[in-house]
């Protein structure tokens, strides 16, 4: 089935811009890209939008639908009904570039603040050795393809600019938490990630993980268990009497 | 910066007009918890300082007045299990001992946190809706970074759980009868065993039983335990949601037969 979509697709550039509306044709199956992409072909050859595989796993095409944080690639429209019109703006917790295209240096900014994964001295790259259990939870943090939509819509940037300075956002909180939860990860990142990367600020609401399109439940497996260990290294007399008297070995 | 210069419309983003562009019903989550709690505390607030109606067929005790501790419980007899102590006073209800713990637990969960931080903070009230907050510093300071004290509320609602258990295995033994089971029987065993899974699938229990450690492999049992745990605590949410109806139905049910509205349906002895 094939229907003429009405879409409302945000123009312009960090000095300005508008929404305009657009008739465009949609056919069955199609996504919200195939759209976007054929306003460029038949009327707004100038239109910028990023993009890269199609396939949900570059994490290029992160726009907001109808108010939403989401992947313009895995958005079917299928969800929309024919008369619906379909807003598309570019995320709107980063500086706009060009229409659909922002500025997310602010995540790699971010992500260099990480020390960077620290084995053990005395052990030589080749000679790891690591049961599955025990990089089992980490493993769910690595399917992030960076899309940075969870970025986007957390509110602790997204509604507080200057809180940029000091919250690395749910993406590197988790980075973090996959570093500290590594069998051979050696550094503490307990203090680091209260202190430096702003863990703090997160309230725990959950939109990171209500918008991440690989499904990682950020919050429950990531923030956290991460709020979790900095509650026992700052904020519990009885698990510091436990560790000054045992010195067990996690 | 001006204050409408904030958030969404802050100098180099999109200038979209709209702070907010969603078009379903996102207001609905929020406003339908905020109802749910209301209820909730209204109806626990009531009935914590009714001192009335909380012990029925000389066996039955509502959870919301156990354990009772107040001189006060003298009024039905066999309803103290612990002894009484506390002053009969209508400003301090009977369990007076518990419930400040058991609201201390649920107030600082993870799950309530993000509930009435969403609903009656609204930061945020749904996602990319913004929050009408000019500055934001989260659980940073005083007061919200008392939070971090949740896992104390849970050793101490454990406790509280030990002791509805006992409360609902001897329900089943009537002063003159003996054994006997009856229709109330099922529920104080139903809500025992839902206030279990709520207060084990807390995520601070998943910390303490398994999540603190880096090598699962070298410590099987707590890793089985936290898998087991961290089935439950996908179901963290439900649980917080079910056991507020169970609690309030359970304490119904006991109120009604203590009234003598209803008649405990008696199906053994
Ligand atoms: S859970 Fe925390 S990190 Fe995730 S969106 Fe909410 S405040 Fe941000
Ligand atoms: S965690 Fe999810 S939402 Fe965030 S950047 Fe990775 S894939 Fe995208
Ligand atoms: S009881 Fe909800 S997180 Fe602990």
């Amino acid at each position: 089935m094939s229907y003429t979509g009405r879409f409302r697709v945000w123009r312009g550039h960090a000095g300005g811009g508008a929404l305009a509306d657009f008739e465009v044709e949609v056919n069955e199956g199609e996504v919200v890209l195939d759209v976007i992409h054929r306003l460029q072909a038949t009327q707004a050859p100038d239109l910028a939008v990023r993009w890269n595989c199609k396939a949900g796993k570059c994490g290029s095409c992160s726009a907001e639908i109808n108010g939403q944080p989401r992947l313009l690639c895995m958005t079917r429209m299928s969800v929309f009904t024919p008369d619906e019109v379909v807003t598309v703006t570019p995320m709107r917790t980063f500086p706009v570039i060009r229409d659909l295209v922002t500025d997310v240096s602010y995540n790699y900014a971010k992500a260099r603040e990480i020390p960077s994964f620290t084995p053990p001295i005395d052990l030589a790259p080749g000679e790891f050795r690591m049961s599955q259990a025990d990089v089992q939870r980490s493993q769910e943090f690595r399917k992030c393809i960076e899309c940075f939509l969870c970025q986007d819509t957390c509110h602790v940037v997204r509604d507080h600019e200057e809180n940029k300075a000091v919250f690395a956002g749910p993406r590197f909180l988790m980075r973090v938490a996959e570093l500290e939860m590594h069998p051979l990860d050696v550094s503490d990142r307990v203090a680091g990630v209260q202190d430096q990367h702003g863990l703090g600020r997160c309230n725990i609401t959950k939109c990171c993980t209500e918008v991440c399109p690989e499904g990682i439940k950020i919050t429950d497996n990531a923030l956290i268990p991460m709020k979790e260990r900095v509650a026992d290294q700052r904020y519990d007399p009885l698990v510091w009497l436990g560790r000054t008297i045992s010195r067990r070995p996690r | 910066m001006t204050t409408t210069a904030r958030g969404v419309d802050a100098r180099g983003r999109a200038q979209v007009g709209a702070r907010n562009l969603r078009t379903d019903r996102w207001w609905l989550p929020p406003a339908a918890t905020t109802v749910g709690l209301l209820i909730f505390l209204v109806y626990g607030g009531a009935r914590a300082f009714q001192q009335q109606y909380f012990f029925a067929d000389e066996r039955y005790l509502t959870p919301f007045y156990s354990p009772c501790v107040s001189l006060g419980c003298a009024s039905e007899p066999g309803s103290a299990h612990f002894g009484m102590f506390l002053p009969d006073h209508p400003l301090i209800p009977y369990a007076a001992l518990s419930l400040p713990f058991l609201l201390g637990f649920r107030l600082t969960c993870y799950y309530y946190r993000k509930a009435y931080y969403r609903s009656f903070w609204l930061a945020p009230a749904a996602c990319a809706v913004p929050e009408p907050h000019a500055a934001y510093t989260g659980e940073t300071r005083f007061p919200l970074i008392l939070q971090n004290s949740h896992r104390y509320f849970f050793y101490v609602a454990v406790i509280v759980s030990l002791v509805n258990t006992y409360d609902a295995i001897v329900a089943f033994r009537h002063p003159t009868d003996g054994f006997v089971v009856g229709v109330g029987n099922l529920v104080l065993l139903v809500n025992v065993a839902l206030l279990w899974c709520y207060t084990v699938s807390c995520h601070s229990c998943r910390h303490v039983m398994g999540g603190r450690l880096t090598h699962f492999s070298k410590h099987p049992v707590r890793y089985w335990l936290w898998t087991k745990i961290s089935a439950l605590n996908t179901r963290h949410m439900l649980f917080a949601w079910i056991t507020l109806g169970t609690l309030i139905l359970t304490d119904l049910y006991v109120m009604l037969v203590a009234r003598g509205t209803i008649t405990d349906l008696r199906l053994i002895g």
